[in-house]
């Protein structure tokens, strides 16, 4: 997905952008994952972390992709971006 | 043995009539097998219309299932081809009319006596496709190179495992050659490589398709169709034959195509 995004869209054939479209597509179909799934996983996840940091709630990124395992094989992962304002003091114990 | 094949596809409109059809009518015409073609679209019958057959009509598979009248009296024979039947669907009624046990029935009672039993399934994922896909032993699903036939079809693939369907093959069909070598149509591989199932074989867009609808002639029977000839290959892949992705189904590939074809992407019958 990130090298579509380098060269820009106009460089890219339809067809590529159709195919990455439904692999992303098909993860979330084949999972049965819901947005209101994924939110329910970030505001826990806020919830937990923010006993250790300051993080921006804005910015933070749930998102379910995929991940190559090994050779060939991908697999469906959850992938989250949090991005830290400031550890607590708790946290350097 | 005779067999129950039911062709599916979860998206209307990418072609499961047009599909039934010419492999029903290929089976019958080339192959001299015993094929009852059965239109399970209640309330949307089409099968009829796209064989010419719609005059002839005078029970349904609701009247059989409900025993209104003899399995026998509901089968259409198309007297162009020999061996070839219509069960055609209830116009009038819902998907509601009959329930899979019956349609199990049915094509237990069917397999006596015909060598396939093609279900023209509707689209959807509700009973309509449920009661389709009851009675059936195999399943093909019809897709076109689009983003939402080839999502629909990957929800068919999924519900069909549940149902204990083994290796459903898949069907590609209006693929446009010129826009495949211009990369601005999803091809073959990308397909195959999305869905992760078998193919049995690739129709390309084909104008004779259109007038042959009109006429309510299946363009399989028609030799200068090119259309007609992916859907003759297909016959004999179900058939067990052993037969390479043609050159025209695979439409001008390149050198670096050919070599895939040549090496791995071979349709191979069962």
């Amino acid at each position: 997905m990130d090298f579509l995004k380098i060269f820009g869209r106009e460089n890219v054939s339809s067809k590529d952008i159709a195919k990455e479209r439904l692999r992303l597509i098909l993860v979330h179909d084949r999972a049965n994952v819901s947005p209101k799934f994924l939110e329910m996983i970030k505001s826990q996840l806020i919830h937990m972390i923010s006993d250790y940091m300051e993080i921006d709630e804005e910015g933070l990124e749930v998102k379910l992709t995929r991940m190559e395992k090994d050779k060939d094989i991908t697999v469906p992962a959850l992938v989250a971006n949090i991005p830290i304002k400031k550890v607590k003091h708790l946290a350097k114990i | 043995m005779s067999e129950v094949i039911v062709i599916t596809s979860g998206k209307g409109g990418v072609g499961k009539t047009t599909t039934t059809a010419n492999l029903g009518t290929g089976l019958a015409l080339y192959k001299q097998k015993k094929v009852v073609m059965l239109d399970a679209d209640i309330g949307l019958r089409n099968l009829d219309v796209v064989m010419g057959l719609e005059n002839r009509i005078v029970y349904d598979l609701v009247d059989v299932a409900n025993g209104m009248c003899r399995l026998k009296q509901a089968l259409i024979r198309d007297k162009r081809f020999e061996n070839l039947y219509l069960m055609p669907a209830a116009q009038t009624k819902d998907k509601t009319a009959i329930t899979p046990d019956q349609m199990k029935k049915l094509c237990q009672d069917l397999k006596k006596d015909y060598d396939y039993i093609l279900i023209d399934c509707p689209a959807g994922i509700e009973q309509g496709f449920k009661n389709a896909v009851a009675g059936a032993d195999k399943a093909l699903i019809v897709t076109t190179p689009e983003v939402s036939a080839v999502r629909d079809a990957d929800r068919i693939v999924g519900l069909l495992e549940a149902a204990g369907f083994e290796d459903p093959k898949l069907v590609i069909n209006r693929l446009r050659p010129d826009m495949v070598k211009r990369g601005d149509m999803m091809d073959i591989d990308d397909m195959i490589d999305v869905l992760a199932i078998e193919l049995l074989g690739v129709v390309p867009e084909d104008e004779k398709i259109v007038i042959s609808t009109n006429r309510g002639e299946p363009a399989v029977a028609d030799e200068s169709s090119k259309a007609g000839q992916a859907y003759r290959n297909m016959i004999r892949r179900l058939e067990g034959e052993e037969m390479p992705l043609m050159a025209m189904e695979n439409i001008e590939p390149s050198f670096m195509d050919k070599l895939r074809i040549f090496f791995g992407l071979k349709a191979r019958a069962r």
